[in-house]
């Protein structure tokens, strides 16, 4: 029994078990949920979030947080979309919409790393800013007439899985190899772990601080056009407190606030819990007043598991 | 006058055996010292003085009636205190705050806090450990040395009859080690018993009245220290005889390797120092005279602010340490919790932090190469790991601070600056770590020594230098070196 602990703390399967869990119970109580057509829309539902907690994992993992993607998000999409909505080539327009995402992340990553203040503060602050930047841009109107080529990228599928999904799955494997096997990983997971350590061990601290913000911003900015797409317009609320969906989907998955500790695979994991949960109560047509208080629940429930797995080490 | 008693201690973790009959005895008055390499239940044993730990077996006895020390409350109530190797203070508390914590029975007013009484109180215990601060200041605005006196104070704020201590000198100045000798006699003179666990063999002459010898969790033996020496102590605590505790090569020094010219940081002013290949020279001087501000400033990590490096021949400029290590010179810093270990990577993460540059192919990291290096390193320099993917917190300190060296050995740099590269390490580890030294030596490597024990330096080093409040006071041909000499240039004396 106590291999069999070891194993599942060595590999994080906490989450993972919660998951398989909660899909459980789920095929239990709703005979619609466990069918293709359910799973496929759950994916779907979960790729925006998705995108945004790999970002996500990358800054917690250096110890920071950013609290600015759902931001991030709107200004992004809403230049892409103002600028395709005036007939620029929709690719270019995409473009420049993922350059502001990195532009949002460069910002936050100089104030991080080379002013030296807190990564709450500087993201709560740009935050308020990027939301404030949107609604002067959008006037607070969404922008639609939005190509149609465009509007097919977020609905459109191959071989019936929705293409937001695959690209949430190349996201994740790119983020998987990258965290994992990559050098520039290994030295993210250094400076999160003992940051003056890093530094005296030759890694450009500073430089690799910014990047894990340049990151964050430019998959905030892929999320945005996903969502724009798949909404066919550019709302100036959009990706609203999805700053918190993207934190959460990252400490369920296990990652450590502290920086240093965690593994994409939980992010992935967690994501698809807060999914899946969303889904699940939708099908037992569960109020929505309650929705909220019982993923709470779940949430707080979740988090006690793994937390008292850690602690009996 | 009172006898403290522990009589064949068993105790085991989880199957794993750490204490196997273990006995100590401790009269009032007297200091005894507790000997052992890392890993010989030392803490352990005291742990179950304290009542942290239960005895899986054996007797412990106070004047001769037998107590069960089921709490650390209770062990508390006996006067059984205990100071740790690290400090359990909190920095942003005054020390008067520092002295309530855990103790808040003692100045409870109707469930506010007596700060009158409180203050009064800690004032005279500060007199008696002889800290000449005031209870009201902000713990983090005190020296290593001083903080270490007012957890000796918090151990004195209730009736203490037994004292131990686990290498209290281990961050302390030979002047606050002074201090704290003093302190020491004069608690036996009110007639405290002392244990005192230290690494420093030439403490244990100067303070204690017997040693007790552990081995392995066994009782190895107790001595009067009037009648050993320490060749002997060595022998019983590693349970073979060390030959010589300071291996040394002579290797006839070869170029100048790093020559600093009227270098100047924040810290240090006019240092020129020269180290040659195939080379130790020392770099001694007491705590804060500015000998890792000089490491500092020639690994890239403090800006030189005037004057020059000049290394292998050529004026060089370091703005980070990624230069440093990129012109091949290895920094082994201090305090390897802090600043030289990533505590929750694997070993294997570790040694490879400083060279993953080098181990990098199409930007991914080439685990073959990784995990051979970790495998040949642990071979080399003996480290005892059970798997080199368990993480480096697992390790015990000697083999922690192998780690540590280990990482700059794949670089294969020109220059080694070691900072305290054997604190807190047991006998056995620290001859690994000379002998490494000297291999490098051989090897025309440069290296500079900084380190705060004396006898080490003297013999492990070809030179010296001594620093005095952040310049060069002297420096010492390895014909004149002599303890005393280091001395006086530390404290501002001339030779």
């Amino acid at each position: 029994m106590e291999r069999f602990g070891a194993v599942i703390r060595r590999y994080h399967l906490g989450p993972l078990i919660g998951l398989v869990i909660l899909l459980f119970v789920l095929s239990v109580l709703s005979h619609q949920f466990f069918t293709f057509g359910n799973l496929r829309n759950v994916a779907l539902q979960t790729s925006v979030n998705a995108l945004l907690a790999v970002g996500m994992t990358f800054v917690i993992l250096t110890a920071g947080i950013d609290l600015s993607v759902g931001s991030s998000l709107a200004l992004s999409s809403a230049i892409s979309a103002g600028l395709m909505a005036s007939h620029l080539n929709v690719w270019l327009s995409a473009l420049v919409g993922i350059a502001v995402g990195a532009a949002c992340g460069l910002l936050n990553g100089v104030f991080v790393a080379y002013a030296r203040l807190a990564p709450f503060i500087v993201t709560l602050g740009t935050m308020t800013l990027y939301r404030g930047l949107t609604e002067i841009y959008t006037n607070g109107n969404p922008i639609f007439n939005l190509p149609n080529g465009f509007s097919n990228f977020g609905s459109g599928s191959v071989l019936s899985i929705p293409i937001p999904v695959i690209l949430a799955a190349l996201v994740f494997i790119l983020g998987w190899i990258t965290l994992h096997r990559s050098t520039y990983g290994r030295r993210i997971y250094a400076i999160g772990g003992n940051e003056r350590v890093a530094y005296l061990a030759g890694v450009p601290v500073k430089k690799y601080l910014v990047s894990v913000y340049v990151i964050s911003g430019v998959l905030a900015s892929i999320a945005g056009l996903v969502l724009t797409s798949r909404l066919s317009s550019a709302e100036p609320t959009a990706g609203t407190g999805y700053e918190l969906d993207a934190i959460t989907a990252v400490v369920l998955g296990g990652t450590s606030l502290f920086g240093g500790e965690g593994a994409i695979l939980g992010t992935l994991v967690g994501a698809l819990i807060l999914g899946v949960i969303s889904n699940g109560l939708n099908l037992l047509n569960v109020n929505s007043f309650y929705q909220d208080a019982i993923k709470g629940l779940i949430i707080l429930a979740a988090i006690m598991l793994d937390r008292k797995k850690a602690n009996s080490r | 006058m009172s006898v403290l008693k522990m009589t064949d201690i068993h105790k085991s973790f989880s199957g794993v055996s750490v204490l196997r009959g273990v006995h100590l005895t401790v009269q009032s008055g007297e200091v005894v010292g507790l000997l052992g390499e890392n890993g010989a239940g030392k803490s352990t044993l005291m742990k179950i003085l304290t009542g942290e730990y239960r005895a899986d077996s054996g007797e412990i006895t106070l004047d001769g009636q037998s107590v069960s020390l089921d709490s650390i409350h209770r062990a508390k109530q006996l006067g059984f205190g205990m100071i740790h190797q690290e400090l359990n203070l909190f920095q942003n508390l005054s020390i008067a705050e520092n002295f309530l914590i855990g103790n808040e029975h003692h100045f409870n007013h109707s469930g506010f806090v007596n700060y009158r009484q409180l203050n009064e109180r800690v004032k005279q215990i500060l007199q008696l450990v002889n800290l000449q601060r005031t209870p009201t200041e902000l713990l983090s605005s005190l020296g290593v040395g001083e903080q270490q006196l007012v957890e000796i104070g918090k151990s004195l704020l209730q009736k203490v009859r037994f004292l131990a201590m686990d290498e209290p000198t281990s961050a302390l100045s030979q002047a606050e080690t002074e201090r704290l000798f003093q302190i020491i006699q004069s608690l036996c003179e009110q007639g405290v018993g002392v244990i005192y666990i230290s690494h420093r063999l030439d403490e244990l002459f100067h303070i204690t009245h017997r040693v007790t010898v552990l081995r392995d969790g066994k009782f190895i033996a107790t001595k009067p220290v009037q009648e050993t020496n320490e060749e002997e102590l060595v022998s019983l605590m590693v349970g073979r005889s060390i030959e010589d505790r300071y291996p040394t090569v002579h290797v006839n020094p070869g170029p100048i390797v790093m020559k600093t010219v009227g270098l100047q940081t924040a810290f240090v002013k006019n240092v020129d120092l020269t180290v040659c290949a195939g080379e130790i020279v020392g770099l001694g001087g007491l705590m804060g005279s500015g000998r890792t501000e000089v490491a500092r400033a020639l690994t890239g990590v403090d800006r030189v602010t005037s004057g020059h490096l000049q290394y292998m021949g050529n004026p060089i400029q370091l703005r980070s340490p990624q230069e440093a290590i990129r012109a091949g010179i290895a920094y082994v810093t201090e305090d390897r919790k802090e600043l030289g270990l990533v505590l929750p990577f694997s070993l294997r993460a570790n040694v490879s932090l400083p060279t993953l540059p080098a181990r990098t192919r199409f930007g991914l990291v080439q685990r073959d190469v990784e995990r051979d290096f970790a495998r040949d390193v642990v071979e080399m320099l003996h480290i005892k790991v059970h798997d080199i993917e368990d993480p480096v917190e697992s390790l015990s300190g000697g083999n922690q601070q192998k780690v540590v060296l280990a990482k700059w050995l794949a670089q294969k740099p020109s220059l080694f600056v070691l900072d305290e590269p054997t604190r807190g390490v047991d006998v056995g580890a620290k001859q690994e770590i000379y002998q490494l030294m000297n291999e490098l030596k051989q090897q025309g490597k440069a290296i500079l020594l900084i380190s705060s024990d004396l006898p080490e330096l003297l013999a492990m080093s070809d030179r010296v230098y001594v620093m005095h409040e952040g310049h060069l006071q002297g420096e010492l041909p390895k014909q004149l070196v002599t303890e005393e000499a280091v001395m006086r240039l530390a404290t501002g004396g001339s030779m």
